[in-house]
């Protein structure tokens, strides 16, 4: 099987200024996601020839199909398809359109994604899935993950204080990153302190250790990676994107041991493979993972190999992850700065890779010192979907 | 022989000091305290846990009759007792009717079942009566009533009590009632009610059946006179020469309350709790009339160890904390509505039955790995429709893991999830845990399952379970 390495690159990027967006709804999001795009490429909306569109449940529920793309840019007569695939939908609009470009079936496409989740009148992702009247019934996000820190405090012997202590620092540390950045949802600093004393949204996570719930949307522009430099100086190649389905749901999965996700570990192999990757605390600079919650990204460490099983505690006393570290993770802030609107997170954190990788982080304080390779990283759920993709600055 | 072959019964987890509802209203406590069933009890899940405690040790495929008695039955029209047979998981070749419209049903539905094993009609009849009665508020019925269910298995074989005579009379008299527009349980005066209604009936039939079967009062070790309160009860047992001290069975009054139809089959249960081979038994009920039913221990009764026992159910309990919990949990103040709700469809319920009412699971026939909800392909092997089915429901588990959910609302808010690891082939769970104290779970407490209400969407009620501590 031939990988996707340095076949296709990113040749311009958008993202809106991601939180309570009271006064626009997904269209002028998408609009502004895909207009950045658009200049940052050099190129016009008539240069599109595909494009794809990632969201959870924004806006209809019968069919909408691709549709609320095309009216938002006014793109006409070209194949426009939605994908959904829970939180890594991001990812599947920009997976689906670098297998499109590779075939060499069109020059130009546009990955795009957008979650408008302020209209719901809830705060936090609802309750169960609706796949059957009454299995999930009071399912939340945070309660789901919640059981993972419960066991995984348990196993690892750690008490409830010491245990989220560990997650405080997480949550420090993100929203340190996202205070950097102009486009985050919540920029403000927090200290340990105000997250361990932080009400319970479902023991034992508290507020600090949930992401925001936010609107956004961003965008990406592909090209065959032969193409790319027509374009721009420094475009951004796709090194390996994996993707892998959980066969069960974990609720229910028999023997399922809620310390992390076998879904997280597949698709990062594949993706490393494709990547050649062998050492991924070494080989790579930066990583935006889907930090949901805190206990998220702890697991995410050692899912994806940048800890040892069970000893991600240890990197994070030791501040392997912050903007300073050996392996700075989500430097934008991530999902607990910029919240999850759930079909753009995946090019949002893309496009911190993207920019990190150009040396163009807005501000110098954030740019990380000649970032070679980076990664984004996405978890659906109730937890059955990892995608992970790999970009880099150079050929080879 | 013919009789009562097992038993069980039901008394929910919570209870509500009457003091406090006196104090909520600044008026007269009656004394001691009632049974509350939760917000997720209904009439129908009190009747699959007390079926449930009766048949716990019983063939299920040998029961072919299934009869629910009570006056707070959730459907009008559409029958609940195929639905608690489905979540006991009997067979689907029985004889299924519901009894209804009076505090008699249950001793009704018991003589039906009776007349039902003794013409060959069936052979094993489960009876299961339960009420959930709601007295208005600031009443003393508020007070007095109390929430339970009871079961009683009648057959011809292992019979640990023989039914030797049933009489009942019928009396017209609108005492206490409720139209079909009615909530709240309606009285005449009460003095009326027992000399003219009450203490009427019982005697008549009482005198009756006695007369009967040639019994005087000292031929009956226990007398179980249903009472609506203690006074009257105690009253009209020594007017027909029982001794108080030592042969009337407890009301049952102080500690849960009236339990309205089942209230006659949970005394009877709580007397059989602590029967002794030979001993003669009179159980009567009241309703617009009376049934007077003789019954004779028989040795079985050895043989035969209740678990739970009347009063294990009384001393597994928690107080709740206030009356307006109370109110909450039977709908009687208005909540915020849900902002969030999934919806339901009667034909995904009805599909899905298998696993979501009669919790079973599917077990691989060539790698065993036991799966919930059935699986039509292997999770392990990927084996193609080649599983069974395994019960689930009676079936113990440990807390795998667990979480305490503010988010997601509700009347117990936090809502404790769990992913429950069955006995049976290490299934896995995901479901709510009720009747806990969230502070107290804890990984790897042992839990069993037990079937709830959860909501009205679409206009009717789903159901579904949930695991609970086991007591």
């Amino acid at each position: 099987m031939e990988g996707i390495k340095d076949k296709v690159a990113i040749i311009g990027m958008g993202c809106t200024k991601f939180g309570e967006n009271w006064d626009k709804g997904a269209e002028d999001m998408l609009i502004e996601a895909a207009y950045e795009a658009y200049e940052d490429a050099g190129i016009g909306p008539n240069d599109i020839e595909a494009a794809w569109y990632g969201t959870d449940h924004t806006v209809g529920y019968l069919n909408p199909g691709g549709s609320l793309v095309a009216n938002a840019l006014k793109l006409r007569n070209i194949p426009i398809t939605r994908v959904e695939n829970a939180c890594a939908s991001g990812h599947e609009a920009l997976r689906n359109a670098t297998f499109a470009v590779a075939c060499g079936m069109y020059d130009i496409a546009l990955a795009i994604g957008v979650e408008k989740l302020k209209d719901t009148g809830f705060g936090g992702l609802g309750t169960g899935r609706g796949e059957h009247p009454v299995l999930e019934i009071r399912r939340t996000a945070p309660g789901t993950f919640a059981l993972l820190a419960t066991r995984y405090f348990y196993i690892y012997g750690l008490s409830p204080e010491q245990g989220k202590m560990i997650l405080a620092k997480i949550a420090v540390k993100n929203h340190h990153n996202g205070s950097l950045h102009p486009k985050a949802h919540l920029r403000r600093e927090i200290t340990e302190d105000m997250a361990l004393a932080a009400p319970i949204i479902a023991w034992p996570l508290g507020l600090f250790d949930c992401c925001g719930n936010s609107d956004g949307g961003a965008a990406a522009i592909i090209t065959r990676a032969d193409l790319a430099k027509k374009f721009r100086d420094n475009p951004i190649y796709i090194k390996g994107i994996g993707l892998s389905m959980d066969q069960m749901l974990p609720l229910f999965r028999p023997g399922f041991d809620w310390l992390g996700f076998e879904a997280n570990r597949v698709a990062s192999r594949q993706a490393f493979d494709q990547a050649g990757i062998t050492q991924p605390r070494k080989d790579i600079d930066l990583a935006e993972v889907h930090d949901c919650f805190t206990i998220t990204e702890l697991l995410i460490y050692e899912d994806l190999g940048f800890s040892p099983k069970g000893r991600a505690r240890e990197d994070v006393e030791a501040g392997t992850f912050t903007l300073e570290g050996e392996l700075p993770i989500n430097t934008d802030g991530g999902l607990k700065s910029f919240g999850h609107p759930i079909g753009a997170s995946a090019l949002r954190m893309t496009y911190e890779v993207y920019k990190q990788l150009q040396g163009k982080a807005e501000l110098s304080s954030r740019q990380l010192k000649n970032p070679k390779i980076g990664l984004s990283h996405t978890l659906g759920g109730p937890p059955q979907v990892a995608c992970v993709a790999i970009f880099g600055n150079s050929i080879g | 022989m013919l009789g009562i072959v097992s038993y069980g019964a039901y008394v929910p987890w919570f209870r509500l000091s009457r003091d406090t509802i006196a104090k909520a209203w600044g008026g007269r406590s009656i004394g001691g305290e009632r049974s509350i069933a939760n917000y997720d009890e209904d009439s129908i899940t009190m009747a699959v846990e007390a079926s449930f405690n009766c048949v716990k040790e019983i063939d299920h495929q040998s029961v072919d009759g299934l009869f629910f008695a009570s006056t707070t039955s959730p459907y009008q029209e559409k029958q609940c007792s195929s639905l608690i047979s489905a979540a006991v998981d009997l067979p689907s070749e029985i004889i299924t009717s519901d009894f209804a419209n009076s505090l008699r049903a249950g001793t009704s539905a018991l003589r039906a079942a009776y007349n039902a094993v003794k013409s060959l009609s069936a052979k094993n009849v489960l009876v299961t009566a339960s009420d959930c009665r709601l007295g208005f508020p600031q009443s003393e019925q508020e007070q007095s009533f109390g929430d339970g269910a009871a079961a009683i298995l009648l057959g011809s074989s292992s019979v640990i009590a023989t039914i030797e005579d049933a009489y009942s009379v019928s009396d017209e008299i609108t005492d206490v009632w409720r139209t079909d527009r009615d909530n709240f349980v309606h009285s005449w005066e009460e003095r009326w009610v027992l000399t003219q209604g009450y203490a009427k009936s019982m005697e008549r039939a009482i005198s009756g059946i006695m007369k009967r079967q040639g019994l005087k009062p000292n031929d009956l070790a226990k007398v179980i006179l249903y009472a609506p309160e203690v006074r009257s009860q105690r009253d009209l047992a020594g007017r027909l020469g029982f001794d108080l001290k030592s042969q009337l069975q407890d009301p049952l009054l102080t500690g849960v309350g009236n339990t309205g139809a089942a209230h006659p089959l949970l005394m009877l249960a709580a007397a059989l709790d602590e029967a002794g081979p030979g001993e003669r038994m009179l159980l009567a009920s009241y309703g617009q009339g009376s049934d007077a039913i003789i019954l004779q221990v028989t040795e079985g009764i050895k043989e035969r160890q209740p678990k739970p026992r009347v009063k294990d159910l009384l001393a597994a309990k928690r107080m709740l904390p206030s009356y307006e919990k109370y109110l909450s949990y039977r709908q009687l103040i208005e909540q915020a509505p849900e902002l969030f709700n999934i919806d339901s469809a009667a034909t995904t319920m009805w599909r899905t039955h298998r696993w979501a009412l009669n919790l079973h699971g599917s077990k691989c026939r060539r790698c065993n790995l036991v799966s919930f909800p059935i699986q039509r392909v292997c999770y392990g092997c990927q084996a193609k429709d080649d599983f069974e089915e395994v019960k689930l429901s009676d079936k113990a588990g440990k807390v795998f893991t667990f979480s305490l959910d503010h988010l997601a609302g509700g009347p117990d808010s936090p809502s404790v999830q769990t992913i429950v690891e069955s006995a049976e082939g290490n299934a896995r769970i995901y479901c709510l845990m009720t009747d806990c104290e969230p502070g107290e779970v804890k990984i790897g407490m042992p839990v069993e399952m037990t079937f709830r209400r959860f909501r009205e969407a679409r206009g009717f009620y789903n159901y579904f379970w949930k695991c609970r501590m086991i007591r």
